[in-house]
């Protein structure tokens, strides 16, 4: 475990040493306070209508405001989470360094974690920077907590999925660009493949909705705990570190 | 301390390290010779773990590689062809972080990072980034970064490239103090490095052993015949000649002519001692002497004659240096 703290902590301290850590956190915090912005306006227009009528329909800002904001966020983990895998395998490769790390007393197992702990504790400090405004929310206006705790749990594991394809993608190749453009677009085709599935037969539309990492993420955002959605995000990231696992110990045998 | 057998790696269809076989016993520091791509980083590779031989095995201080991959590596200490380093840290942080994953206890690091600073001379760039450092400090952190741990075995592919002159010798004389606790393996392409600082040298060309001995019984064993150089002023006389008379003197050719100057190089039988014979007979004669030397074979020449030599190398033997040699002699 202490080995796996030591990689994750070199990790997480070569994204705060470069430049990497401080573009993707302003990057986002600027993009995610864009959307919280307009879509507050947003919201505060449905809520003037609402007011106008007497015993009209209500507003909720769980519902209303909070869930759009988070499902629009997930759009900007999409193009940054690239950024944060594509060098994790693919420097070390590089740069030689890699051959550091396989020739110390240390398992695959156990690279592998430090390197995903080290990519999901930068994505934390994303999330992190949401508090602020999840903040100001709950000291101006009344929400309830439990979605918004859901919604974080979502997030993480929705993260999690992206930084282990993430790190699967960059274990596969020396180049950065080349990492961080196929964890592109394959992030991006998890993301609409459901977009076709009301134009498919029953079985394909389950099997498509059920592929979609985003779509996982909506029970998660309305205050439901489902272990369907639990189990599908826990077995993915699984999956994909264990084919880190596989890709790493291939490169191995193949020199 | 290591043993190798019958190793054998092969990248797809090309074999770059060919069935060779070789023990290190501990405290000895074994060179590495050969031409570029001879397989001496593969084997290196190999012995550290980095990557899995494709036939063979490799038993690093006990471990076999393949059942106990961790153990040996606890035990070993290596300087790969490139230091690895991480650019954006300073020298300190990556030491301190190799401790770690080397399994150093927490109270040591510092003390540990501290006198591998001292022993490489790198500790005046201690808060210096890895990526601001020259190529001489790169290699001498990366030299740090095996020592660490204090491991019982090293190996160090071309420990001293990159170096100036002193950083050189300074390398040298720190691995030269190595010996005895640890057991050293070091590849080089610099012949001088081996013969001052390897007590045994294995030669290696295309993947294949051609010889493993001690610097000093490779150089003779491949002589075959002793060699002397005598530069004789005979005033215009034939020096060749009288000499080539002498009783053991099996070949005398003349190398070089100015005015009256000769110079010859003598052969005589192997392990016959003709100095006295042929000093006796140039004062003899009235002719001044004004040079005699043996003539030894460099290790350059020893490693040019094994790594050029067209046919093919037979099994890897300390028997092959001497065949070798004699197919050089004929």
């Amino acid at each position: 475990m202490s080995n796996v703290l030591a990689i994750a902590r070199k990790e997480l301290k070569s994204y705060y040493s470069s430049p990497i850590a401080y573009v993707v956190l302003g990057f986002f915090a600027l993009m995610f306070g864009f959307f919280f912005y307009s879509l507050l306006l947003y919201f505060d227009r449905q809520s003037m209508q609402a007011g106008g009528f007497a015993g009209g329909p209500t507003v909720n800002v769980n519902e209303q405001f909070l869930r759009p904001v988070f499902l629009n966020a997930t759009v900007i983990f999409l193009f940054v989470l690239p950024l944060v895998t594509m060098r994790t395998y693919s420097e070390e490769k590089r740069s030689g360094t890699i051959e550091l790390l396989l020739t110390a007393p240390l398992t695959d197992l156990q690279i592998i974690l430090g390197k995903f702990l080290g990519a999901m504790g930068l994505y934390a400090s994303m999330l992190a920077v949401t508090l602020i405004h999840v903040g100001l929310l709950f000291v101006f206006g009344n929400p309830e907590w439990r979605p918004v705790a859901t919604t974080y749990v979502g997030l993480l594991l929705m993260g999690g999925c992206f930084v282990s394809l993430g790190l699967l993608i960059s274990s596969l190749t020396k180049n950065q660009i080349v990492a961080g453009m196929i964890t592109f677009g394959v992030f991006l085709m998890l993301w609409v493949i459901n977009w076709i599935a009301s134009f498919m037969g029953p079985t394909a539309q389950q099997v498509l909705n059920y592929l979609s990492i985003t779509d996982h993420l909506d029970d998660f955002t309305k205050g439901i705990l489902d272990t369907k959605h639990l189990v599908y995000y826990v077995s993915f990231i699984t999956f994909g570190l264990f084919l880190t696992a596989r890709a790493v110990d291939t490169e191995r045998w193949r020199g | 301390m290591i043993e190798v057998q019958h190793l054998t790696k092969r990248y797809g269809p090309f074999t770059a390290v060919d069935d060779i076989s070789f023990t290190v016993d501990k405290g000895e520091i074994l060179g590495f010779l050969g031409p570029n791509g001879a397989g001496k980083t593969t084997t290196m590779r190999v012995l550290t773990g980095y990557m899995p031989p494709t036939e063979g095995t490799a038993v690093v201080a006990g471990f076999n590689l393949l059942d106990k991959p961790i153990e040996a590596k606890r035990r070993t200490g290596y300087l790969p062809e490139t230091p690895p380093l991480y650019p954006d840290m300073t020298v300190r942080e990556y030491l301190e972080f190799c401790a770690r994953i080397k399994g150093v206890p927490r109270g040591e690091r510092k003390t540990r990072v501290g006198t591998s600073m001292e022993r490489t001379r790198v500790a005046d760039m201690a808060d210096r980034h890895c990526a601001k450092l020259s190529k001489g400090y790169r290699q001498r952190v990366g030299l740090a970064q095996a020592l660490l741990a204090n491991p019982e075995v090293l190996i160090l592919d071309e420990p001293t490239a990159g170096l100036d002159p002193k950083q050189i010798n300074e390398t040298r004389q720190l691995i030269k103090d190595l010996r005895g606790d640890h057991t050293v393996v070091l590849s080089t392409h610099i012949l001088p490095e081996v013969s001052q600082t390897c007590t045994r040298v294995v030669i290696i060309n295309k993947g294949k052993v051609v010889a493993i001995d001690t610097p000093d019984n490779l150089t003779s064993r491949l002589r075959g015949s002793e060699t002397m150089y005598v530069q004789v002023d005979a005033m215009g006389a034939d020096a060749g000649g009288a000499l080539a008379g002498l009783p053991g003197v099996t070949q005398v050719a003349v190398t070089d002519t100015r005015d009256n100057v000769v110079g010859l190089q003598v052969e005589s039988e192997a392990g016959r001692d003709v100095r006295r014979e042929l000093a006796a007979a140039v004062v003899s004669r009235g002719w001044g002497l004004l040079e005699l030397r043996p003539m030894r074979m460099s290790l350059e020449d020893v490693f040019l004659k094994l790594t050029t030599q067209e046919s093919d190398a037979p099994a890897p033997s300390d028997v092959v240096a001497a065949e070798q040699a004699e197919v050089a002699h004929e």
